[in-house]
């Protein structure tokens, strides 16, 4: 019971990574039609960012809690705006050609992860948390890291300020409208690249986001740390239905947990092939996704 | 007319592959591009790997350049061709030649399972499924679950049981031969199949699926032959990888492996045989070189903003790439064949989001 506890806990500390990258992804695609692979690299630089400005920029403060908090909410900006450059340097000028606006975002993740190697090198970097975040709290005599309840709060958090966001917002008004039908949202006069720049930053800052949490998950961050989320990523927005927040919540947790308990109960990589498994049993069945009734009306 | 087709269709390549085929017996050196005389094991390793790369991204244009298929996950069926054939050879003690058409055929049946489950889906479901389908192979080789591969220490080939020709230091200008009759096959076999009657419904499944589905013609059935062709090719090119590395390495395994591809299409221009080959050839001496003009005196002396990304090969090569994707989207190829649309334009209608969200093609 307190194993299955443990795995549980910690699979749904997983899943929110996962939702994490997989929302932005999603939204993106939704909107505008781009699988970003360059979303590792937003991963990385989030991770990056509170690393470095956490050794550097905040070493006078005193409290270890203050300078992660300061440091983590460095690395969302940073993501932030650095997805919104990528947006509107690299995605923009190359409007409604996909198959450029994918290559790029592939080019763009494999220099950036050399770009990184060259800098601080390949290894993974220790990445300084709060002591009480790597202690364990004892429930029903599980002892659970305390960092799982973090990783599955904030991912709750985004969840919660997304679906604000895209329900009560006029700007999310305009992109869960771009995402049924873009050109009928242009064709009422309405600007639809802001909102293209506006969901590459919420992308980047839930991946920075996602960054974070992972460097306080593996102590680590290093430079392809993002690559292989990423993929896990991939899959649960396939799975979740492309351009549906709430579908990749329900995959993201689905993916996760499969992956935990069948990495403990069968043997260590079963989780992984499994989660694939999952993906092709769900391709055959219902090749839109979960969600993809709701996206696919559109089409 | 037939005279100059006769030339472009035999005489040209065949004069290219022939020039190919001396290089081992060039005995001078060139002194900025190599260190090392051509005919030196140490440049003609790096050559072998040139030429199978050449062939390697052809076989990856099958699907991408000219059926429109954008796949990431190629590498897969390379690294089937690269482990398979070794684990039978060293693993199992098989004779080298049973090993060889086991591993063909594993591919040939795997390219054809797998691709049926993932063309269910078009355009970038399907890049994100193959890329899962490879993701799998790459964690049971990492693994290793009946310690076949030697997950991360990697599988080196038993020299006792490969042919002696491809064995020992002095044999490299034979496996420099061996990668080049990979490239051969590989370009003789793709301009054959391209200019077939399903070569051709490929490339019009490119430009227009929904019209070839008007037509009366299963596009489901056309892009799995495609795909089945490219992959078993491409597993054919790792089992020549294994015997030019003398192993497996999970390398090949990794997405970013086939990402290089990708790459080296793009380069060299999506669509076209020279321009993919150039590609595969260029890349993968950029990538093999230009570390050693990163860690250069002239670079040395450069300061630290510019000498990082100086010394990172992949951190030029993707920038080179980004460039290509804007400026020349026929890539290098695209730079003769001026006028026509070419390479990535020629791609514009396969790869859209919509294809991906509208209902799967019935088969059954």
């Amino acid at each position: 019971m307190s194993t299955w506890l443990l795995l549980t806990i910690t699979g749904l500390g997983l899943g929110a990574m996962y939702f994490l990258i997989a929302s932005g992804l999603s939204l993106i695609y939704g909107l505008m039609g781009v699988l970003n692979f360059a979303h590792g690299a937003f991963i990385t630089v989030g991770a990056y960012a509170s690393w470095w400005t956490e050794a550097h920029l905040f070493s006078g403060v005193h409290s270890i809690t203050l300078r992660f908090l300061l440091a983590a909410l460095m690395g969302l900006l940073v993501g932030g705006v650095f997805a919104a450059l990528v947006e509107l340097i690299l995605i923009r000028p190359l409007y409604n050609r996909h198959i450029e606006q994918v290559l790029v975002t592939v080019g763009l993740s494999i220099a950036f992860v050399a770009l990184v190697q060259g800098i601080w090198g390949p290894d993974p970097q220790a990445f300084a948390v709060p002591p009480w975040l790597h202690e364990t709290t004892t429930i029903a005599g599980a002892h659970i890291p305390n960092d799982r309840w973090i990783e599955i709060g904030t991912a709750a958090v985004v969840l919660g300020l997304l679906q604000l966001f895209l329900r009560r917002t006029r700007y999310g008004l305009i992109i869960r409208a771009g995402v049924e039908n873009r050109a009928m949202v242009q064709a009422l006069g309405i600007d639809v690249r802001k909102a293209f720049t506006l969901v590459f930053a919420i992308g980047g800052i839930a991946a920075a986001v996602a960054g974070v949490l992972s460097g306080v998950y593996f102590n680590v961050v290093g430079p392809d740390q993002g690559t292989s989320l990423l993929i896990f990523a991939f899959i649960v927005v396939v799975i979740g239905g492309l351009g549906s927040i709430g579908g990749s919540a329900a995959a993201a947790v689905v993916v996760a947990l499969t992956q935990q308990y069948t990495n403990y109960y069968a043997s260590a990589g079963v989780g992984d092939m499994v989660v694939v498994l999952l993906l092709g049993l769900v391709l055959l069945a219902r090749p839109r996704g979960l969600a993809g009734a709701v996206v696919g009306a559109r089409a | 007319m037939k005279r100059r087709q006769l030339l472009s269709d035999w005489l040209v390549p065949l004069a290219v592959f022939a020039v190919l085929a001396i290089v081992p017996e060039l005995h001078f050196s060139i002194p900025k591009l190599f260190d090392q005389p051509i005919s030196s094991p140490g440049t003609l390793q790096l050559l072998a790997a040139c030429v199978l790369f050449g062939g390697l991204a052809l076989t990856y244009d099958i699907q991408f350049g000219y059926t429109g298929l954008l796949s990431f996950g190629h590498a897969l069926y390379i690294a089937v061709g690269v482990y398979l054939s070794n684990i039978a050879i060293t693993d199992w003690h098989w004779n080298f030649w049973v090993a060889i058409l086991f591993t063909m055929g594993v591919a040939f049946v795997l390219a054809n399972v797998l691709g049926f489950v993932s063309l269910r889906v078009g355009g970038i479901a399907f890049a994100m499924v193959t890329l899962a389908f490879a993701q799998a192979g790459a964690v049971l080789a990492l693994k290793d679950p009946h310690h076949w591969t030697h997950g991360e220490e990697g599988l080196g080939a038993d020299y006792t049981r490969l042919p002696h020709v491809f064995v020992g230091i002095f044999n490299t200008k034979n496996l420099y031969w061996l990668a080049l009759g990979f490239l051969v096959v590989v370009f003789f076999t793709v301009r054959w199949a391209v200019e077939s009657s399903p070569g051709r419904v490929w490339q019009a499944i490119r430009e227009n699926e929904l019209r070839v589905e008007v037509l009366g013609m299963r596009p489901h059935l056309y892009k799995l032959q495609a795909f089945v062709l490219s992959s078993t090719l491409a597993a054919g090119g790792g089992i020549v990888y294994m015997l030019l590395y003398n192993g497996s390495t999970l390398a090949v395994t990794a997405p970013n492996f086939t990402l290089a591809l990708l790459l080296m299409v793009v380069i060299g221009g999506a669509g076209s045989r020279w321009g993919a080959v150039l590609g595969g050839i260029l890349y993968t001496y950029l990538n093999d070189r230009l570390v050693s003009v990163g860690s250069s005196s002239a670079v040395e002396g450069l300061p630290h903003a510019l000498r990082i990304p100086l010394s990172q090969p992949l951190f030029l090569l993707g920038v080179i790439f980004i460039l290509i994707v804007f400026f020349l989207p026929g890539g290098l190829a695209g730079i003769v064949g001026r006028g026509r649309p070419s390479g990535l334009r020629r791609l514009q209608e396969a790869i859209r989001p919509e294809p991906s969200l509208t209902a799967p093609q019935e088969d059954a």
